[in-house]
């Protein structure tokens, strides 16, 4: 017997599924460059929000024909993922169809009707999300965050999934055998025609071809994912669970910040004290964030997260009016960041060396920072819990701690609290007027 | 208005059932006092024993922890917790959801730990304890559509009880086609209050008083200074402010009861 096809067969799928591991664990060691956040708590909520947004998709369907379009892809892609556990065993083996004798005709028949007809379904609903991207051309995919590789990556996707549809329905329209037996074939049956005028023998090579390029397609897809938006598939989840559960309105309060303040209001301390011991050579610790490393692990794991919906975009009252700011493009920027960052280390036997460049001013501008409104909308449209919300206000707080490099009339506002008690030049003593006017 | 300070109140040994925490807007700005005493005189109409802090309240902060200044805010926080804790302070009731979101849920980890309402939620309570009654009849038929404030809707999720607030007015309340989860900014969040907006082809309060022109409303209805400033700008700027009032659901309470 020949094992060649099978050798053949095992090296490619270690192949491929040995770089996606290491990419997956490039993922993982760029995302650990964040901060340290403790989202551990309240754990049965943390599972319900993964069940209910990432498994059950439930903020998918707000909007509704991408959202169930989006429910079809899905689907189609977790169970026809069953066959792919078949394909993976027929290659290794060298076997054909291997589950039909095991689970019997009439299961496998409905299991595979299933499959084509998901298949079909598929089929249609990225034509649907391809003419809404290119020929209705929604607005969301046309913000200029999108010009040239994101724009393409979308339709790649798309293109990938178009073939790999294609092909499983080719694959089990030409198996000659498998059409003679009749069972599952639901949709394939109509594929057939298209092939009526090929010899048993030209079937089989066509049927063999389908399967090899289906296969690897499936491998080439899969590692596609690490270089594409496409990676929502995977991290949805963890991201869903690890997301934010406070209320939406509540921004963290700095504790490197409550130390210094409780320091300097307490009456006890002296400022002129010589520091403790060893205190000399403590770096103080950075206020906000300039680049990747200052923000926490998850609004990292959020920037590896985004597809590149543009939903929040379409929901951010700056962009709405004209404002450089897009809540997509800070998720895109800072995972374009954390990938330099990443290619840094790499290339740097494992150490980060200073390239003189960081996620503000390189990537993100004050102006979009300003922008923001501070509304939630971006974090509330997130169909997978992502906060550009707080990567915002990380980087003003920078701007403003580190830098006072606030507006002009917010230093003013600020000031005016300061001296005041109010955001405006009024006497704290005049605060009660308003009871006698 | 007989507005009792906590100074006066611990002075005759008394304790209020509630703090009203004004805020800057409440006690400075002229349009906003306006919704400050209207809030009082539903107060009064109640019989809330309340008071205030007066001179001795200060800006919660707000605006300079969402402007990036984390220190500001913390020292704002902890002033304003060592006066609210002197005073022993339960509960406070605020018309600014701003200082609503701060108090309840960034005071209690610097030490100030309150039962905090809007007064939404306040009147609500006094409706439901059979302390407050609103006449249905004053403003009978009027077209009201509501503004949600993010700060109480999307940052808080309290979206239901200023609606049905205005349910009881015998109003009509008609949506605006971004509601809700999906409201639109006014534009004040986030300190863009007190600055110029960015550069951009529009202003938001123009974009969002839009929303509220498609529904044809006589009244703009809101539950937040900055809201009402931005919706009031905004009524003005399309020229329709002879035909549209802004209001805040304390003030419509206040006019159809008459006080």
């Amino acid at each position: 017997m020949n094992y060649l096809p099978n050798i053949i067969f095992a090296l490619i799928l270690v192949a491929g599924i040995g770089f996606f591991v290491k990419n997956i664990q490039k993922i993982i060691r760029n995302i650990k460059l964040g901060k340290d956040i403790d989202r551990t708590d309240n754990k049965s909520e943390r599972w319900k929000n993964m069940i209910k947004i990432a498994l059950g998709q439930s903020k998918m369907v707000r909007r509704p024909l991408s959202g169930v379009m989006h429910i079809i892809v899905y689907l189609g892609f977790i169970i026809i993922n069953i066959e792919v556990l078949e394909i993976i065993i027929d290659g290794l083996l060298g076997t054909h169809r291997v589950f039909q004798p095991i689970i019997g005709n009439a299961l496998y028949g409905f299991l595979i009707a299933t499959f084509e007809v998901l298949a079909i379904l598929v089929l249609f609903a990225v034509t649907i999300f391809w003419l809404r991207r290119n020929i209705v051309r929604i607005k969301r995919f046309w913000n200029k965050e999108m010009n040239g590789w994101p724009k393409n990556d979308g339709n790649y996707i798309l293109y990938f999934e178009m073939v790999l549809m294609s092909l499983f329905l080719i694959m089990n329209a030409t198996d000659v055998h498998f059409q003679e037996a009749g069972i599952g074939n639901i949709i394939s049956q109509f594929v057939t025609p298209l092939f009526s005028s090929f010899s048993s023998d030209e079937l089989h090579v066509i049927e063999k071809g389908a399967w090899w390029i289906h296969i690897i397609g499936i491998l080439i897809f899969l590692n596609y994912l690490y270089y594409s938006k496409h990676l929502h598939i995977l991290l949805a989840f963890p991201n869903t669970f690890y997301a934010n559960l406070k209320p939406k309105g509540q921004f963290n309060n700095l504790a490197s910040v409550t130390k210094e303040v409780k320091l300097m209001m307490d009456p006890e301390s002296d400022p002129y004290a010589a520091p403790p011991e060893g205190a000399e050579d403590e770096v103080p610790e950075k206020f906000g964030a300039s680049d990747v490393a200052d923000l926490h692990w998850v609004q990292l794991m959020n920037a590896y997260t985004c597809t590149e919906c543009g939903r929040c975009t379409s929901a951010c009252p700056a962009n709405l009016t004209g404002k450089e700011l897009s809540p997509r493009a800070i998720m895109m920027k800072t995972r374009d960041r954390l990938e330099e960052v990443g290619k840094n280390i790499d290339k740097n036997n494992g150490k980060f060396v200073d390239d003189g460049k960081q996620l503000l001013n390189d990537y993100i501008t004050p102006e979009e920072l300003w922008a923001c409104t501070s509304c939630n909308a971006c974090v509330e449209e997130c169909p997978v819990n992502i906060d550009p919300l707080s990567i915002i206000i990380d980087m003003r707080r920078y701007l403003v701690m580190e830098e006072s490099a606030a507006p002009q009339e917010l230093n003013m506002m600020m000031t005016n609290i300061e001296n005041n008690g109010a955001p405006w030049q009024y006497s704290q003593q005049d605060r009660l007027n308003w009871k006698d006017e | 208005m007989n507005v009792p300070t906590m100074a006066e109140m611990i002075a005759q040994g008394k304790q209020p059932e509630v703090l009203f925490w004004v805020g800057a807007a409440g006690s400075y700005d002229d349009r906003a006092k306006k919704i400050t005493r209207a809030f009082v005189k539903v107060l009064h109409q109640a019989k809330v024993d309340f008071a205030v802090l007066g001179t001795e309240e200060s800006s919660t902060g707000d605006a300079a922890k969402r402007a990036g200044n984390e220190f500001l805010f913390q020292m704002q926080a902890m002033m304003n917790i060592e006066v609210l804790n002197g005073y022993e302070i339960k509960t406070i009731v605020t018309a600014d959801p701003h200082s609503y979101n701060t108090l309840k849920n960034e005071y209690p980890e610097l030490g100030g730990n309150y039962t905090v309402y809007h007064h939404t939620q306040f009147i609500s309570k006094l409706i439901e304890e059979g302390r407050l009654t609103v006449n249905n009849t004053t403003l009978k038929g009027k077209r009201v559509t509501y503004h949600d404030p993010c700060y109480l809707g999307r940052a808080n999720g309290v979206y239901e009880t200023p609606r049905a607030l205005i349910r009881r007015l015998g109003v009509g309340l008609t949506e605006m086609k971004r509601n809700k989860t999906t409201a639109l900014c006014c534009g004040a969040g986030g300190a863009q209050m007190f600055k110029d907006a960015e550069k951009g082809d529009k202003e938001i309060n123009v974009l969002r008083t839009e929303d509220a022109l498609e529904t044809k409303p006589q009244i703009i209805a809101t539950g937040c200074p900055y809201c009402n400033t931005m919706m009031t700008d905004g009524v003005k700027f399309k020229e329709k402010e002879s035909q549209i009032e802004v209001k805040d659901i304390a003030e419509l309470i206040a006019e159809a009861n008459k006080l």
